[in-house]
């Protein structure tokens, strides 16, 4: 618990920084002490509590995935190749469903981010306060558990896709066929002038529609998981008022909890299936 | 809540994760996946083949039985009929054998009674040279009519 001096909105707000290593104004390199500081040291700074868990995760992920596929064998599997397998073949299944183009790396791809993002929500379920006051014993002030919450997990993630949007639309269109799609429609007509007239319309359209790929993977998986840790917090308040309304909280943790267990699981196949979709839409010709 | 350099790291952080994915996770389970499924299918071919070959063995051990079967009543009526030639050559040889034993049967039963009819007739010449001799003795002696005696056995 947050203590009982920390009033509540000091309590949502030491939950909702990140620990940040970074350039202070006044020059010097170290760890912001406040969420002020934090802002100030602007672009050259890092959140090292969502790198540290969004690494970590991702390397537990890998670890024993790839423990599993160094083990595979074509006889009977075991428990942990088992599971492996069967999220492999879940995730092949999705990308053979909306994926009509060949290429190797979007079947890797969609199972990194459906595993990772799953992983890093996974973090929402276990109680706020838990591991952020494991970390006060270290002498860590902050400790944003869950990286999905931190829009530059989210926007990494989101433009690591929109770069293979683009690559991939480049590269199997050429140039020529990508600025075409940008330009020619969704307007175009026989007469080449009124074509003309259109492109800056055309362009105006497309741009937006592909500019909001990114940015909306990015913010629907950020906004929920943020909603979402927001409503935790704010239910971990209620234990500092009195026990009915602890016991209450405690009630109201375990439905959340519960029902964030769809939400996090549905969030990680929805932006999966986007970056399929959407690489499916790069590789595919008008 | 602010967009700095960790945006940077998590895109470096996940180009990395989804490399390492494609090059150690995916490849490699896909391939066993594949090595099964053919293995399954390959399998499946094998009982397939299997059981059509056991019904063409099936098939193939009637058609064994019953030539085997038609041998055997070949065989047991040939046994049949040889039985039967060799009891008619026996018969024959036995007739044969017998006809012949019979022959030499006859054949020595006639020297025989021509051995006993010599021995007779010289016994009854003797007898009568005896008699003779009895006779001739009171008169005359059996050097001087040794001629005569032989002549009446010859004749005898």
């Amino acid at each position: 618990m947050a203590g009982d001096t920390l009033t509540s909105s000091g309590y949502i707000k030491h939950h909702l920084t990140n620990l940040t290593f970074g350039k202070h104004p006044d020059g010097s390199w170290g760890i912001a002490q406040s969420a002020a500081e934090a802002k100030e040291m602007g672009f050259w700074a890092i959140h090292v509590d969502t790198m540290f868990w969004s690494i970590g995760l991702g390397i537990f992920f890998l670890y024993f995935f790839s423990k599993a596929a160094k083990q595979a064998t074509a006889g009977v599997p075991g428990g942990l190749q088992n599971f492996v397998e069967w999220l492999v073949d879940f995730v092949d299944d999705s990308v053979r469903g909306s994926f009509s183009g060949r290429n190797a790396l979007v079947a890797p791809l969609a199972l990194t981010i459906f595993v990772w993002i799953f992983l890093q929500n996974l973090m929402d379920l276990v109680p706020v306060d838990v591991i952020p006051e494991l970390a006060k014993l270290l002498g860590i002030h902050y400790m944003k558990v869950v990286p999905s919450t931190d829009p530059n997990a989210t926007f990494g993630m989101a433009i690591g896709v929109f770069i293979l949007v683009l690559f991939y639309s480049i590269k199997i269109k050429g140039v020529g066929g990508f600025a075409g799609e940008l330009t020619l429609q969704p307007f175009s007509s026989n007469n080449t002038l009124v074509n003309i007239l259109f492109i800056p319309v055309n362009f105006v359209l497309e741009f937006v529609s592909l500019i909001a790929k990114p940015i909306s993977l990015a913010l629907r998986l950020f906004g929920n998981m943020y909603a979402g840790e927001m409503i935790f917090i704010l239910i971990a308040i209620m234990y500092n008022a009195g026990l009915i309304l602890g016991l209450f909280g405690g009630v109201l943790q375990l439905g959340w909890a519960i029902f964030h267990i769809l939400i996090i699981t549905l969030q990680a196949f929805i932006f999966m299936t986007l970056t399929i979709v959407y690489l499916d839409m790069a590789h595919h010709e008008h | 809540m602010n967009i700095n350099l960790t945006l940077i790291g998590q895109l470096l952080a996940f180009a990395v994760f989804v490399w390492f994915t494609m090059k150690f996770v995916w490849t490699p389970i896909m391939a066993a996946l594949e090595t099964r499924k053919k293995e399954i299918a390959d399998g499946l071919a094998a009982a397939e083949r299997g059981q059509h070959e056991q019904e063409l063995a099936k098939e193939r051990a009637k058609d064994v039985l019953h030539e085997a079967k038609a041998q055997a009543a070949e065989i047991v009526a040939q046994a049949q009929k040889r039985a039967a030639e060799i009891i008619d050559e026996s018969k024959d040889t036995a007739r044969v054998e017998g006809e012949r034993i019979i022959t030499a049967a006859h054949a020595e039963i006639e020297q025989e009674a021509n051995r006993a009819r010599e021995q007779l007739r010289e016994k009854i010449g003797l007898l009568a040279v005896t008699g003779a001799e009895k006779i001739l003795r009171k008169e005359i002696g059996t050097d001087a009519h040794q001629d005569i005696v032989s002549a009446l056995a010859k004749e005898i």
